[in-house]
């Protein structure tokens, strides 16, 4: 087991996935409002996997994620609001009201989406990743796909184009076992993702996604030896999404008792027991960070209802870059 | 001027971008120690190293993707697709990412990547090497679509499209590779105007790419027989210069459109719709068109030239616009 982080950390860590978790669940509730729209994919029960990771990257790395991104982006440093006015379709988000749950970018903080065609952003990140090493850069591109990801064309040639030119990519494999609702086992004859990824020449290892301590170091060393060798690392999150894919779905595929064996691993519940354990937290700390993430998302949500819609005479702005004048 | 091939004028542009701009760098199947499979990129390895001209494994979708994030990433790819077929593999990071990431990120991200592909019938390579697809790619808004003719646009168009900050896909007509004539390196040129390649008063013979030398030709034998033919070279069929199209066909009040893509959906349909919309009480006859038939490319010399827009039939349907058969 890996030691204990410093407090402030350790802290952080929680502090993060309890903004994930508060801001989802509002945002389940006002699709029920009828507030947000389109797919929404929650992320609940991951939420280690990207707080663990994220803060494992230096401020100039780039994010590529999924279309299951609202945890990244919020960790990498977008504003709450943005996000929240983004799902509203107002002009206040981040994208302008145009991307949607599934397309949040931000380039303040090198966020590259929010892509919904499964796999399409790994070539993407490999792309980034190229540039950085023509560059001679010694940024990291970390990009999040799920385990339904590697059966796609894209996967493997990615994971071969990095291998090939060395590209500093940190493959961030979050594998919740369902692509949507098929299991892993229904879809790949190898279901050992590390074995897989081996052939390509990536080095891999596989790590507990319900353990934000464990992913945190698993990802920082990989981080380190992307650094170090300028080429990449593949890292499995084993995880568990707890509620629906989206919000479409009946989940006819997997039995409810699968997902309270997982539910009992909660890693916001798991983290918080282990840091009131170990005297890092105490109720009131905990009450106050809880008291935090409701104050944000009630602010977001705020900023979202207050915000506007952008004027439909703007519909056709950014199809293509306005000419510099 | 100075004598050269279409060939040696695209080389000559690459070359020339490479040149000038440190962050311009191509990458495809083959361009490197191949040197091109249609041996436009011969010799570059040699001038500017294999960081600058990369070879790539067989994932169209992969590296195209890849120029998708390295453009992001901060350089200017040059992307070579061997054929436009194999860019059917690679239609979703062109669609998906490519067209749609500036509208998608509310103006955040601009994406500017150069794919250059070899497009077109006439060499006997049957019906996966030979389809003109650049009126299909030329449906996709986000996209810009360059189709070089002349010797002049083959070596010009790439600078003009590398300053251009959002993706634009340059069709290289395979036929016209070793098309021989005098280059006039003073020639401006640019990418968003189409040409008057002829002038003429009897009717607007509207062409691009491969159908351009056919339409001169066939200007040339009518004019033997007493009919003024004017030839306009399209040139950039996304955004189309209806404007040009317009005046040349205001002043002949007759249009044939002649377009070496299926006739269904095609883009002499998009054409002949904007004539009609715009300047129907100005025409003496209803616009017409010369289309490939509706086959998949055949290998046979006989079918493939009978599945091709030809002089003869041009030349027939000018002359059936003006009532003279």
């Amino acid at each position: 087991m890996a030691a204990p982080e410093p407090p402030a950390f350790a802290l952080t860590l929680l502090r993060d996935m309890l903004r994930i978790r508060r801001l989802e669940e509002r945002a389940a509730e006002l699709y029920g409002e009828g507030k947000i729209r389109g797919f929404l994919h929650l992320y609940i029960g991951e939420e280690a996997v990207a707080v663990g990771a994220l803060h494992a990257l230096a401020p100039g790395d780039a994010v590529v994620a999924t279309y299951r991104e609202h945890g990244h982006a919020l960790v990498r440093g977008m504003p709450m609001g943005a996000i929240m006015a983004e799902m509203f379709g107002r002009q206040e988000g981040c994208c302008r009201g145009r991307g949607g749950s599934m397309h949040l970018f931000d380039a303040a903080t090198r966020f590259y989406g929010g892509n919904a065609i499964v796999g399409g952003g790994i070539p993407l990140a490999a792309g980034l990743a190229l540039a950085e090493r023509m560059q001679g850069g010694s940024r990291v591109i970390a990009c999040f796909f799920g385990e339904g990801a590697l059966a796609e064309g894209a996967a493997a040639e990615s994971l071969n184009l990095a291998a090939l030119w060395q590209l500093p990519v940190l493959f961030c494999c979050e594998n919740n076992f369902y692509a949507m609702g098929t299991a892993l086992a229904r879809s790949q004859a190898q279901t050992d993702l590390c074995a897989k990824v081996a052939a390509f020449k990536v080095p891999a290892r596989m790590v507990d996604g319900m353990d934000v301590r464990a992913v945190h170091e698993a990802t920082r060393t990989a981080v380190e030896a992307v650094r170090a060798s300028g080429g990449p690392q593949f890292v499995e999150y084993q995880t568990y999404r707890f509620r629906a894919h989206s919000m479409f779905d009946p989940e006819l595929y997997r039995d409810k008792a699968e997902v309270e064996r997982w539910k009992q691993r909660d890693p916001i519940r798991t983290y918080s027991a282990r840091l009131l354990a170990e005297g890092l937290l105490d109720p009131p700390g905990l009450a106050a960070l809880e008291a935090e993430a409701a104050d944000e998302v009630e602010a977001a949500v705020a900023f979202a209802e207050a915000g506007t819609p952008e004027p439909v005479a703007a519909l056709e702005r950014d199809v293509y870059t306005p000419e510099a004048r | 001027m100075s004598r050269t091939t279409y060939r040696e004028a695209l080389r000559q542009g690459l070359r020339e971008a490479l040149a000038r701009d440190p962050r311009v760098f191509l990458m495809g199947e083959d361009v490197g120690r191949y040197g091109g499979t249609f041996a436009v990129s011969k010799g570059l390895l040699d001038e500017f190293g294999e960081a600058r001209i990369r070879d790539t494994p067989l994932s169209e979708l992969a590296f195209v993707a890849a120029g998708i994030g390295a453009a992001l990433g901060g350089m200017r790819p040059i992307v070579e697709v061997m054929t436009v077929n194999f860019c059917l593999l690679a239609l979703d990071p062109l669609m998906n990412t490519a067209a749609a990431l500036r509208h998608m990120s509310g103006g955040q991200f601009s994406v500017p990547l150069v794919v250059r592909m070899t497009t077109g019938a006439g060499r006997q390579l049957a019906a996966q090497h030979s389809h003109s697809l650049e009126g299909w790619l030329a449906h996709i808004p986000g996209l810009k679509i360059l189709a070089p003719a002349t010797l002049e646009d083959a070596r010009g168009m790439l600078w003009p499209a590398l300053q251009d900050p959002d993706p634009v896909l340059l069709f290289e007509q395979g036929a016209l590779y070793n098309v021989e004539g005098e280059l006039d390196e003073g020639e401006a040129v640019d990418i968003r105007s189409a040409r008057v390649r002829r002038e003429g008063s009897d009717l607007s013979l509207i062409a691009y790419g491969g159908t351009l030398g056919k339409a001169l030709a066939a200007a040339e034998q009518l004019a033997g027989e007493g009919i003024s033919a004017e030839v306009v070279d399209l040139r950039v069929l996304r955004p189309l210069d209806d404007a040009t199209v317009l005046a040349s066909v205001r002043k002949t009040r007759r249009a044939l459109v002649v377009d070496e893509g299926w006739r269904s959906g095609s883009l002499a349909a998009e054409v002949m719709a904007r004539i009609v919309e715009q300047a129907f009480y100005e025409l003496d006859a209803p616009p017409a068109r010369v289309c490939s038939a509706e086959v998949p490319i055949p290998y046979a010399r006989h079918l493939e030239e009978a599945t091709l827009p030809q002089v003869p039939g041009i030349v027939a349907a000018a002359k059936g616009l003006l009532g003279r058969i």
